[in-house]
């Protein structure tokens, strides 16, 4: 079987091994959102010139937030949340629920932006209720993922969504790229609340919790912007020493992470492309019953037939439209994610290179006796706990995260492959059952000829 | 029907009739048995039944097709498909069969017997030849004539040709078509001394009569209306068709994609790598699927292109019966204008306007010896006139019965090919599913066991 065009061109352009947008001419690469913190730097500048004042933040009073209360609204029961939301660890344990939705469009006099609800449940002592209701914007979210990059700097992070897709993107806001972002913003969220650190993480409590002005002020508490721009500059020039004295397990997971980034996105252009070809196939399906029906406006002898091929293809149409949504709802996203997870853990990988480094510089400079040898031992100490703390938190994370991969990824495939069977049961249906009748009639009517001959 | 004065050198029996157009007749056992068995009874029309005293019927195939070289009529040199056509005879009594004739022909003499038959038998609807040129193409299938498919495909419709023709009750009997099965040289200046090209109509003459024609038959009229529509909807069928085909091509072999990916992907998969592997295997399966899927349509939008065809067959019938009503209503409006003459000449007076009438008022008239000649010259095209007038009518009545029986046939022909089409239709989007079914299935449970 031939190399079709997709792929071949794909390989031919060759997809970027490392960290970087991998965007090739003429193939649909979307434009990849913040990874590292060169990335986050030019998020955290946009930030600073936002006024925060007209993010419209909704809050229930306090006196409404009782444990007996009902809303119409949302599903009180935990239990039925487990059903909304997709998580990894065990279900039993969680505590923690969060559902993004009703997107708002805001229009300001500088800009128009979109904020989201963000709903928590929640069983926790820490929080000071159990059910929270608050208004957040993609910049919030940004917020927030450089805030726990920065405080875990090699736990795996899970990833935003894009902050735009360049392709095919008339509008800045239309109804599928808003109903994409929610719903990986609601993973996004979930994510953090299911993994076993980053749930406890103190900027994440506020994310869920506080008002607009608390927010607002929170955020000018971090470290300054100087700061964190010190620190990238250093970081480029460590993470290639780190590469140098990686650790074997370590060089196995960097393999292991480059190839799966490669194929994860060449699955993702496939997917895409089969959606885009399956959109066409239905487009052109639609005008093919009809035309059945047309011709049997002119065939006497042979209405029954012509229109029976044209309820089964319609029927077909439909099936394929019920294909392609399934397809969007489970395949794409989660292979989608998985890109940008691929990302987001090739950047904890060299987060976790530059700790070495820092590490190994401070011990070259020891050896070569360049400052205080006190001074340097006892930096050394702090490094190399740090460096231990780093690696620790990464293998374990690791092991998680790959574990959460196979069962997403099993998933989603299976999803596929389940909505692809049911496609073909449908259509087979529709066809016996044509095919059914017009045997019976084909039988009654050879009956009646057989008598009569010319 | 027709029974001519039977030659029994001119004899052939009308074929068994095959799946027409479809050479998989296995896809078709377990759903036409019934249908096939009506076919077989009223294919000929009653003339299996009628012919039930003949000992020996006849199979014709077209077996093989093979790339020739020659030169053309201009003597330059020319790449050529010719057809091998083999004719045999079958025993009654035990059904073994015997070769009787084997010749090659290319698609030009082919051509050359239908326009003959066309000259001859104005009032049948003749088979129509399979397409020329290659149309309504996808973009996997060329448009070239020597691609083998399109030869492959142009085979089969020649073969249905010659079957449609030696099936029909009146088109067998011909002597041409009997010397196009058996002779293979010299064959080509038979049919032109038969100087059938002379007796064609011409085209304009044609055009002009769909124009002028003041009374034609009315069922004639509605049957070419019907034509019209019969073409225009399977053109845009078949249009439709080649776009949703190459889009389904799209959707298989993208899919294709998938099990060079997940191959290479299981290289650094421990426990997954298996389940990848093994369900990029049916991710290959599925995408290669679709070529046979597609080859089989293809045989199917050849049994609409036959009648695509025929539509333009129906509409020559019509033609021709119009040429003759137009002939009819010119010749008795010269006879009515003659006999008008006639009665002013010998009565003296000038109903109507005339330039002679002018000159003669303005000139002087003419002599009483010079006007009886004139009336007698009259009076002898009048009789004329309607001696013929009398044997166009009967001609033209002859024409539309014999005509209408024809198109009758044809009409009851169509209607259980296009249905057996259709049927076949659904059982190739079955097959298809289940194809589809079975791929997925075994792909999710290599998805499941990762």
């Amino acid at each position: 079987m031939e190399g079709e065009r997709l792929a071949s061109q794909a390989r031919s352009s060759g997809l970027p091994a490392g960290g970087a947008t991998g965007e090739s001419p003429g193939v649909d690469a979307p434009l990849l959102g913040s990874s590292g913190s060169s990335a986050l730097l030019q998020a955290e500048v946009l930030d600073l010139d936002e006024d925060e004042d007209d993010l419209e933040v909704f809050s229930k009073d306090a006196s409404l937030m009782d444990m007996n209360s009902f809303s119409p609204m949302m599903p009180t029961s935990p239990l039925s949340m487990i059903n909304q939301v997709k998580f990894e660890d065990e279900p039993d344990l969680k505590d923690l629920f969060i559902t993004v939705d009703e997107p708002e469009s805001h229009v300001t006099t500088i800009e128009t932006f979109i904020t989201y609800r963000i709903i928590t449940k929640t069983s926790r002592g820490e929080f000071d209720s159990s059910e929270f209701e608050v208004r957040r914007r993609y910049q919030d979210f940004l917020w927030l993922k450089g805030k726990l990059e920065e405080a875990h700097p090699t736990l795996i992070i899970p990833p935003l969504p894009e902050k735009f897709i360049v392709k095919g993107m008339v509008e800045r806001f239309n109804d599928d790229f808003i109903e994409t972002r929610r719903k990986a913003l609601q993973k996004f969220l979930n994510r953090i609340a299911d993994h076993p650190t980053l749930t406890f993480n103190e900027d994440f409590k506020v994310f869920l919790t506080a008002q607009a002005w608390e927010l607002s002020s929170h955020k000018k508490q971090g470290p300054g912007l100087l700061s964190r721009m010190g620190q990238t500059v250093r970081a480029v020039a460590l993470s290639m020493r780190g590469v140098k004295s990686r650790p074997e397990e370590f060089m196995e997971m960097n393999n292991f992470i480059e190839i799966f980034s490669q194929k994860i996105n060449l699955i993702d252009k496939i997917s895409q492309r089969i959606y885009k070809e399956e959109r066409e196939y239905s487009d052109e399906m639609k005008e093919y019953g009809p035309i059945h029906v047309l011709w049997s406006a002119s065939e006497e002898d042979l209405v029954d037939s012509l229109r029976g091929v044209a309820r089964c293809l319609d029927q077909c149409c439909k099936a394929t439209e019920k294909r392609m949504s399934g397809l969007s709802e489970a395949l794409l996203p989660a292979v989608h994610e998985y890109v940008l997870y691929s990302e987001m853990v090739m950047g904890v990988m060299k987060r976790r290179d530059q700790i070495q480094a820092e590490l190994d510089s401070k011990v070259e400079a020891l050896t070569y006796k360049k400052a205080d040898t006190d001074l340097l031992i006892e930096e050394i100490g702090k490094l190399e706990d740090k460096v231990e703390c780093a690696n620790n938190a990464l293998k374990a994370d690791w092991e998680r995260w790959k574990h959460n991969m196979q069962n997403d990824i099993k998933s989603a495939f299976t999803d596929m492959a389940e909505e692809n069977i049911h496609y073909y049961e449908q259509c087979l249906a529709t066809w016996e059952s044509f095919l059914a009748s017009q045997t019976d009639l084909h039988m009654e009517e050879t009956s009646e000829d057989k008598p009569e001959s010319h | 029907m027709e029974q001519a004065p039977r030659d029994p050198e001119r004899q052939l029996q009308p074929a068994p009739l095959e799946p027409l157009g479809h050479p998989d007749a296995g896809l078709q056992a377990a759903v036409s048995e019934e249908a096939e068995g009506a076919r077989d009874e009223g294919s000929g029309e009653g003339t299996m039944t009628e012919n039930n005293f003949w000992l020996k019927k006849i199979e014709i195939n077209v077996s093989e097709a093979e790339k020739r070289t020659g030169r053309n009529a201009m003597n330059m040199q020319e790449t050529y498909t010719a057809y091998l056509i083999e004719t045999r005879s079958v025993e009654h009594t035990d059904g073994q069969s015997v070769l009787t004739d084997s010749l090659w022909r290319r698609y030009s003499e082919f051509e050359l017997l239908r326009n003959y038959l066309l000259v001859y038998y104005p009032h049948i609807v003749v088979p129509p030849l399979p397409e020329k040129r290659a149309e309504f193409v996808w973009h996997k299938l060329s448009a070239d004539n020597m691609d083998p498919d399109f030869v492959e495909r142009r085979r089969i419709g020649l073969e249905n040709f010659l079957l449609r023709v030696a099936s029909h009750p009146i088109l067998c009997r011909d002597k041409i078509f009997y010397l196009f099965l058996t002779q293979e040289g010299n064959w080509k200046e038979t049919v032109n001394e038969t100087g059938f090209q002379l007796k064609a109509d011409s085209r304009l003459k044609a055009l002009n009569a769909t124009f002028r024609v003041k009374n034609p038959d009315k069922r004639f009229t509605e049957l070419k209306h019907y034509s019209d529509e019969l073409q225009s909807v399977i053109s845009h069928l078949l249009r439709v068709r080649a776009r949703v085909a190459d889009r389904l091509y799209g959707v298989y072999k993208v899919h294709g994609n998938y099990g060079r990916v997940f191959s290479e992907w299981s290289a650094i998969e421990k426990e997954m790598g298996d389940g990848l592997q093994s369900a990029g295997h049916h991710m290959d399966v599925y995408a290669s699927s679709i070529d046979d899927i597609l080859e089989d349509e293809e045989h199917y939008a050849d049994q609409l292109k036959e009648y695509l065809f025929y539509a333009e067959a129906l509409r020559a019938v019509c033609r021709k019966h119009e040429l003759m009503q137009y002939d009819l209503e010119m010749a008795a409006q010269d006879l009515a204008s003659k006999k008008q003459q006639c009665e002013e000449l010998a009565t003296g007076t000038v109903r109507t306007f005339s330039l002679k009438g002018m000159t003669t008022k303005l000139f002087g008239q003419e002599t009483p010896e010079q006007r009886e000649a004139r009336i007698k010259v009259l009076e002898e095209q009048i009789s004329e006139g309607e001696q013929q007038l009398k044997s166009k009518n009967l001609e033209g009545r002859e024409f539309v019965k014999n005509a209408w029986a024809d198109i009758e046939r044809f009409k009851e022909q169509k209607n259980r090919d296009l249905k057996e089409a259709l049927i076949s239709y659904a059982v190739m989007q079955i097959s298809m599913c289940k194809k589809g079914i079975q791929v997925w299935t075994n792909a999710k449970e290599c998805f499941s066991k990762m």
